[in-house]
Parts: C-alpha cells; structure tokens; sequence
C-alpha cells in the first residue's frame, strides 16, 4: 500500500465505523479541498451513494465560486444537500465587522445548531486535519460534545488505536474527524492522484491563490504562481508560509481558534 | 523538486516525566529542521514576553492557553514534519500523571518513542510509568535524550551514571534502547548537528537517530482475519464492509464465520470503480459478496475455512485502568476487539502491578484502580476471536467499557 492508500483506508475505517454506529449522522461540506476530499472517500466506503446528509453551512457571504462549485457536484453525485443558515443572524445582519469572532459564531456555529437540531443528528463528520492549526491537533477521531456545543478539551476521552468511543448521553453528540492524520499536502496530492475536481479559488491567477477558502471578506490570497494541482504540490514541498495565514479568524489574537472551537466551531 | 521520493513514514510518541523537557525537544526539532512556517518564531517570542519568559519552545507544541499558561502539556498533540529521509508524526504526550489517560492515547498510535530524561533527576515516577505503557502497548524501538547536559557542564561521568541507570530500569522491562543521546534541548546541542560540547560521544545526533527508525510492515503470511464491522444493501447486493486485519482475502476463497461456524464462498471483493479485483491485502477496507448470503452480524469475524480457529470464552490480558472506577472481580462490563464487542467480567485478576515501581502490589487482587496495571482473567458471555498481540496487533488489543466511558485498555500476550 502506499502512503496516501494508507491515509484513505483508515479514513474509511472511521467512516464506516461511524455509520455503523450512529445511522443518523450528516457530513459538514464547505467545498473546500478538505471536506471535498472526505466526501470524495465517503462515496467510495459506501460504493458510490452517500447514505446520509451532505451539510452546508452558508454564512451567505461565500465566493460565488463556491456556491457554483456545490451546485454542480451536488447534481452530479447525487447528494441529499442540506443547506444550513441562520437566518435570525442575517436578518439582524450579522457581518465581519461585527467582530469575526462574533460573525463566525453566530453564521457558523448557531447555523449548525440549528440544524443538528432540527435533524436530530447524532454525530457530525467534520474534515479538520491535525497541521492546520495547534488547538486541531488537539482533536480526537471521536470527539464528544454537551448539549450546548461545549467542547471540554480539558478533559478529553482516551481514545486508543481504531477502538473509537461509541456511546454517549441522549444530549450530545459527536464530533468525528477522519481525515485528521492527513496534511495538507497529502490532501493535494490526493486530489492529484484521484484526479479530483477543486475550486478555481485555489489556483493561481494574476500572481495570486487561496490556500484556504471560506467567506470572502475573512480569506486572503497568498501569492503563487500555482496555477494546476501539479504546481500547487510542488509549490507545498517547499513552502514556508503556513496554510490558513489568509484566514482572520486564526490571527485576531492567538486564541481565538480555542475560544471559537471550545463554543462548538468548525 | 518533482521528484517521486518514496520517504517512509514513522510516528513516534514523545514521553517522559514532567518538566524533562518533552514538548520543548519538540519544538527544538522543529526548528532544527527548519520546518516551521514563516513568521511562526516571532509569534511565538511574542506570546513567550507576555509569559515573561525567553523564546519558549515548548509553545510550538503546547497550543492551548491553559498549557502555556500552566508551562504543561495537557493533552496529546500531533506534528508532522520532513527531513530529507523520512516523514515524521510526532506524538507529544502530558508528563503529568493526572493526564496518562491521554499520554495513552497518543502512545496507543506510535511505532516507536522518544524517552526524554533530564540528567540531573534520572529516572523519576512518569520515567517509569511512561515506559512501561509504552512497553505494554508493544513499542520496542525507544530512543532515550538525555536532556539538560548543558547544565552539568556537558560531563560525560554523569551522562554514563545516569545512562547506567537506565539499562538495568529498562532490562527490568525487558526492552533494550536503540540509542542513548546527550543532548541540552535548551542549547540546541545533539538535536540537528553534532556539538563541540560533547565531543566524547560518538553515535547518532536525534535527528539521525530518528532517521534511522524503520516502521514495521504490515505481514501478509499471516491467517486471514476479516472482522466484520457492517453490512449494506445496495442495489439489491449484500456487501461486507470491513478492514483486512491479517492474511489475504481472495476471490473463490472459502471461509468461515466465527463464531457461528457458517460456511461460505467469497463470489467477489468490491473497492468502488476498481474492478476485477481478486485480493486484499491487510489494511485494506473492502467490501465482500458472498456467493450465497445469509444474515451477517458486525463482529463476526471471517476466517479461511481450513483454519481451526475458534473463539474462546475465556482469556487472559495484561490490562492498563484509566477511571476512578475500579474494575471489579466478576462485575459486568464491556469488551471491545477490532468490531467485536461482548458483555464480560474479570473473573480473576491475578496480578496487580504498581507501574511507577514496577512491584506487584498483590495476587489474586479484587481490584484494579487508577492508572495500576494487571494480568487479568476474562470471562465473555459469547465467544470472541482473539489472537496474540505479537502476531495479529488488531486482534490481540481491547478495551474494556463501562456505561458511557472506556475505562481500561489491554493486549494479549
């Protein structure tokens, strides 16, 4: 087997694992190359259909790209797409100059709620990789969360070789992560490899990409000359910036991420 | 650039006892193979003056506000990098025994450890500890750093002193390290480059002993073992999901299901939009079509029909408790093996052992607490197919539930 055989196949495993022991599960798809790539596994460890929701959480303020991105495969693969928002939020007109953490709480993180509710989910399948950022490494493959979204990362479950924690109270639910061991270059070259389709965002134009996509107002591009897959691994193998420098909601100030994780973020 | 180097990959845990120096080794070998993203220095200098401390590298490992805040890791992490040689996952664990439960985590992970040791304590309680979980989980190939030379002068009188130690600590373990390294994690010495500070020593700096770690492959001679994990109709086919845990499992193959005995033929092994595959390999997550189906449960597990494999209802484990809750003689609780999972009691708990000192505590003990370890006697309601640990790792490792929690971890010996 080679390496990224070795990546996919226990993505799979924590997948299948996970449909087996929670029917009522849906996966979190922002269309970036992450979820996109775990998407793209999942309908390889259920042999082409998709046996649960595909969730979108539209903050409304997406690169257009984005959303004809999802329009498209959605379609093309048949997904049964859920497109979760909050629409109180917007209604008020919640926006980046809110302050981003408010903004990415209230059009992300109450979105889901909304939504794990109404669909009564028991876990979600989230496409987070352990080098992206610090407090994701941190991550279990399964990782329990209250009632109201808390994660309790002070005191995590012990989690032991693929013998992933099953059971937890009728008020919470999961937070699973199989694509945690992946890198961001390995994501890259699966994608190569699978010969995936990816966001027009990602490469180059003008002397510029996004590493990382989300909403428009919260990405910036980096400079690259990376305009195909093939470039965009080459570009990886040696650069030196790290992967979400683009993104706000990393940088306010260091702990954001934690704040915003702890509160049930993405 | 382009090229198509075929590096192996090697996660390795770092362990040792508190304050030895174990996520700041970390982020020293970051740094020493310059694998940190640009500008990541500079923050972490910043947040290092709030602290009011020097650059602290420790921070590139330990993310979380309440880790720098305490200068303790908490939970385990994870971090990848490169050299020209190989791939690494580093694995950094808590040194504090209240978080063994995640040191445990991370280990349960790893192919090989890195035991960090500050040369002025030598071998103190979570030395021990950490060893023998890792010893216990079946990590052979360990590394010891002998941290803060820098402060006894780079002597080589103490790191033999110390070093000695450690042999007799380790043959009492029954695990012989494959390198023993001066290093100061502060200083940078015996990280990256070798150092005028110890031109006494003359093995491998840690980075080419880390090189130098191979990563077992996965053997394909072995017995076929396939646990079931699930079943999905599509299409109007049955198909079994599940991972090959050992052997091969080929097209036409007759096996058998354990334990019911039932008997059948393999019509064809599915991998969406691969066809005509005839065989899989261990680790590979499949499908399989029977040639004529019956009702298959998760847990059951498929053998070759020439094997005389049963299941047993009763075995013995070495086991390692996490909770507060103890295990009890002849009290229900839950084992879990690959997709296996049966209600069970410890009918006997033969030994239970201090894994700080290593000294058996008592025999024929009516509990096991917190973070002791024992060689227990388990009685299952339902047989259970189980192999030793050395031979089929997936197979040969549990955990024991209890309600929501996962409470013990063990392996067959």
């Amino acid at each position: 087997m080679t390496y990224l055989d070795e990546l996919e196949n226990k993505t799979i495993y924590i997948v299948r694992e996970a449909y087996a022991r929670f029917k009522n599960i849906g996966l979190l798809w922002s269309m970036g190359k992450d979820s996109t790539s775990l998407l793209w596994i999942i309908r390889k460890a259920f042999f082409g259909k998709i046996p649960f929701p595909v969730i979108h959480i539209d903050t409304g303020f997406k690169f257009r790209e984005i959303y004809e991105f999802r329009d498209k495969y959605a379609e093309k693969w048949g997904l049964n797409l859920i497109i979760s928002r909050n629409e109180e939020a917007f209604r008020e007109g919640m926006n980046p100059e809110k302050g981003r953490f408010e903004c990415c709480n209230a059009l992300k993180t109450e979105a889901l709620k909304i939504t794990l509710k109404e669909r009564d989910l028991k876990a979600l399948l989230l496409a987070i990789r352990r080098d992206e950022h610090g407090i994701r490494a941190k991550e279990r493959y399964f990782s329990p969360r209250e009632i109201d979204f808390k994660w309790n990362y002070r005191d995590q479950p012990p989690e032991l070789w693929d013998l992933y924690k099953s059971k937890i109270g009728a008020e919470q639910h999961f937070r699973i992560h199989p694509m945690l061991h992946w890198t961001e270059l390995d994501v890259w070259k699966y994608v190569q490899r699978e010969r995936m389709p990816a966001v027009g965002l990602y490469f180059a134009k003008k002397g510029k990409r996004y590493r990382s996509i989300g909403c428009e107002r919260c990405c910036a591009s980096v400079k690259s000359s990376a305009d195909s897959i093939k470039k965009i691994v080459w570009e990886l193998e040696v650069t030196k910036i790290a992967e979400r420098s683009g993104r706000s909601q990393d940088k306010e100030n260091s702990y954001t991420m934690q704040k915003l994780r702890s509160l049930g973020y993405m | 650039m382009g090229m198509k180097a075929k590096k192996e990959t090697i996660k390795i845990v770092i362990i040792g006892h508190v304050d030895h120096g174990k996520s700041t080794l970390i982020g020293r070998l970051l740094l020493e193979t310059d694998s940190l993203p640009k500008g990541k220095i500079e923050e972490i200098k910043k947040i290092s003056r709030k602290f009011g401390k020097d650059t602290e590298l420790a921070y590139l490992a330990d993310q979380l506000k309440e880790e720098r805040e305490k200068n303790a890791t908490i939970d385990t992490t994870q971090i990848f990098f490169k050299t020209r040689k190989k791939r690494f996952v580093i694995i950094d664990t808590p040194g504090h025994v209240e978080f063994l439960k995640n040191m445990i985590t991370g280990a349960s992970l790893a192919q090989a450890a890195v035991l960090v040791i500050d040369v002025n304590e030598g071998v103190m309680e979570q030395t021990r500890r950490h060893a023998f979980i890792a010893s216990m989980l079946g990590i052979d190939k360990i590394v010891v750093a002998f941290n803060k030379m820098d402060l006894v002068g780079y002597e080589e009188k103490k790191f033999n002193e110390v070093k000695n130690e450690l042999y007799v600590f380790f043959e009492g373990l029954g695990v012989k390290p494959l390198f023993m390294i001066p290093v100061s994690v502060r200083e940078g010495v015996n990280i990256g480059g070798r150092s005028s500070e110890t031109i006494w020593y003359k093995g491998p700096v840690l980075t080419e002993a880390l090189e130098a770690l191979k990563s077992d492959s996965r053997d394909a001679k072995k017995p076929l073992r396939f646990p079931v994990q699930d079943v999905y109709e599509i299409g109007g086919e049955k198909i079994i999901a599940g991972k090959v845990a050992s052997g091969i499992v080929k097209k036409r193959q007759k096996v058998v299901f354990l334990p019911s005995f039932k008997g059948a033929e393999i019509k064809d092994i599915r991998i969406f939009k691969k066809y005509g595959k005839r065989k899989a390999l261990p680790g590979e997550n499949i499908g399989l079509i029977l040639e004529q189906f019956f009702p298959v449960k998760r847990g059951e597990v498929i053998v070759q029909a020439d094997d005389p494999q049963k299941g047993v209802n009763r075995f013995r484990g070495n086991v390692f408790w996490m909770s507060k809750e103890p295990l009890q003689v002849n009290k229900t609780v839950t084992l879990r093996c690959a997709t296996q999972e049966v209600a069970c009691i410890a009918e006997k708990i033969e030994k239970r052992i201090n894994t700080s000192t290593f000294d058996l505590m008592e025999k024929d003990a009516n509990e096991l607490k917190l973070n002791e370890a024992g060689v227990v006697v388990f009685k299952t309601e339902k047989p259970v197919v189980i192999e030793k640990f050395s031979f089929i790792e997936e197979l040969g490792r549990f955990v024991i539930e209890r309600g929501y929690d996962l409470q013990g971890a063990g392996v067959i010996v």
